[in-house]
């Protein structure tokens, strides 16, 4: 290994950025010659650089800023009101067996709904404004989180729990110190997973019915035969959610930074 | 309940079960021990002859069993700060810093008296300026530490230690076991150590039970009339050992380093 390494010319770094970017550019690249070689008609997919044209476009006029920043709005306020919702419910219920038996049957059967099936009754109940957007954005994001929080309470480790009995540790404070940390990593995760959701739910909405947001401008690309915006906003959606995530991963970094050296033991 | 003179901890005709869906095992049989205040007492035994079980049943972790467990004249039925208990696993809450982990068993309402008793007993146990470090900045002997200073912040009138140094590299359970002596005279804490070290169990107690598997008995009571502090290598000491490992293997050859 050791001989081999020495004759090697490019860095580790540049080994390793490279490697990302192999697959992105091939694809680019073979996308950008099969439509110049005229094998893939432009209103099916246009060439890459027409897209970028379109990109830059819409960003000069202002009109991608717009949309994407309508759905930025809903995406957090839908996502933020169910984080809450379901982080509060989500520990009531997973300490209280009473509220668990009060509240599991109706949840066991809202749950398999598919956000997007209430639109309609959502469109009639909020309108066509950012209220029924919010509503099903919030429906889709609140059960991960929901969920998780309660599967985390759940898996609460019984030898803390032993621990703390010996010590006569009050209840207010077990739940405080042991239970509720224990329980962080499952809300990340929840949370984590109820922002791809969010990012459906929007988009879906936004299609179905609005006058404004990326799923607005892709629906109306596509009446209008612009392949090319269509592209373009799905793209965005794609960054956009993207960067959302890595936050998140580094807000999960920096609350749960213990983790990184217990899942040994 | 009145309890033999001079004795803290009285164990007389203890039965344990496990009742298991498919059978019934019997963890304890009639289990009779007296366990004098400051006492040092250590526990071998095969893995699995219901030594842990004992400790749990004294600890009050374990309350449906049979016959008498009496300390200081009351039946134990369930956990009190009476009794403090150090398991093979340190079980510290690994998002709490090290000071947060030894205050964990004390109550809120101590106000400035707190810190200082969480500063004492991190001192007590040699970690002094590690008090913010998180538990997995620390070795495995580091962890046991705080362990231990957690279990002993109430001052605790019996300390049950199960195996405490049992995953512990050989050099850093020696130094352990002086630590826990250090600890023992310091606090005139009454222990009871389960090991399956003979060698440990010589070197740390003033009587070693010897208990035997299936059901758990206890087989002998070995005491360690020795001076302390005790020279491993000393003819008494090597004497005693040899009559431990002669309860586990009749009459096989004795190897030098006795563990089970
Ligand atoms: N919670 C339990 N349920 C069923 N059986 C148990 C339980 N705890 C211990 N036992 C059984 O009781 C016996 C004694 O166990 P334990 O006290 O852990 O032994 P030791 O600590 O000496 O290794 C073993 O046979 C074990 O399988
Ligand atoms: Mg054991």
């Amino acid at each position: 290994m050791s001989v081999i390494r020495k004759y090697q010319f490019v860095s580790p770094a540049v080994k390793r950025v490279s490697q990302y970017l192999i697959l992105p550019v091939a694809i680019l690249v073979i996308w950008q010659l099969l439509s110049q070689a005229g094998l893939i008609k432009p209103l099916i997919l246009p060439p890459p650089t027409k897209v970028a044209g379109a990109f830059w476009e819409l960003l000069s006029s202002g009109q991608l800023p717009k949309h994407i920043w309508i759905s930025i709005l809903r995406v957090s306020e839908g996502f933020g009101l169910a984080a809450l919702v379901g982080i509060v419910m989500g520990i009531g219920i997973g300490l209280s067996r009473t509220l668990d038996r009060l509240t599991d049957l109706v949840i066991q059967v809202l749950r398999p709904i598919p956000p997007i099936a209430w639109i309609p009754l959502a469109i009639l109940w909020f309108g066509i404004d950012e209220l029924s957007k919010i509503y099903i954005i919030f429906l889709g994001a609140f059960f991960p989180v929901f969920v998780n929080v309660i599967e985390g309470i759940r898996n609460t480790d019984q030898r803390f729990i032993e621990v703390a009995r010996i010590l006569e540790v009050p209840r207010w404070k077990l739940i405080r110190q042991v239970v509720i940390p224990g329980v962080l990593p499952y809300i990340m995760t929840g949370l984590r997973v109820s922002l791809g959701v969010a990012w459906m739910c929007v988009v879906a909405a936004e299609l179905i019915a609005a006058n404004q947001g990326v799923g607005y401008l892709i629906n109306d690309a596509r009446q209008l035969s612009q392949t090319d915006v269509v592209l373009v906003g799905m793209i965005t959606i794609g960054v956009t959610g993207k960067v959302m995530d890595s936050m998140l991963k580094r807000l999960e970094n920096r609350l749960v930074g213990w983790k990184i050296s217990y899942s040994g033991d | 309940m009145q309890s033999p003179a001079g004795s803290t901890l009285v164990i007389q005709n203890l039965n344990k079960k496990f009742k298991t869906r498919e059978n019934e095992i019997i963890a304890l049989q009639d289990i009779n021990l007296n366990i004098h205040q400051g006492e040092f007492i250590s526990i071998v035994g095969r893995s699995g002859c219901g030594k842990s079980t004992l400790l749990r049943v004294i600890a009050g972790l374990e309350n449906d069993y049979e016959g008498l467990v009496v300390l200081g004249n009351k039946q134990i039925s369930r956990p009190g700060l009476d009794r403090g208990m150090v398991f093979q696993e340190h079980r510290l809450l690994p998002w709490l810093k090290i000071k947060d982990n030894v205050a964990f068993g004390l109550a809120d309402n101590l106000g400035g008296e707190k810190i200082r008793i969480v500063q004492e007993h991190i001192n007590l146990v040699g970690l002094t300026g590690f008090e913010k470090a998180y538990p997995h900045q620390l070795s495995g002997g580091m962890a046991q530490r705080v362990a231990i200073a957690r279990a002993l912040v109430n001052r605790p009138q019996v300390l049950l230690l199960d195996e405490p140094f049992g995953a512990l590299d050989a050099l850093t359970r020696i130094q352990m076991q002086q630590e826990i002596l250090r600890i023992w005279e310091a606090e005139k804490t009454t222990m009871i150590l389960v090991t399956h070290d003979i060698d440990e169990a010589v070197y740390l107690g003033d009587r070693v039970v010897v208990m035997s598997s299936r059901p758990g008995t206890v087989k002998k009571i070995v005491p360690v009339a020795l001076a302390r502090p005790r020279d491993r290598s000393s003819y008494d000491f090597i004497q005693i050992r040899k009559a431990i490992y002669s309860e586990f293997f009749a009459d096989a050859e004795k190897p030098f380093a006795y563990a089970i």
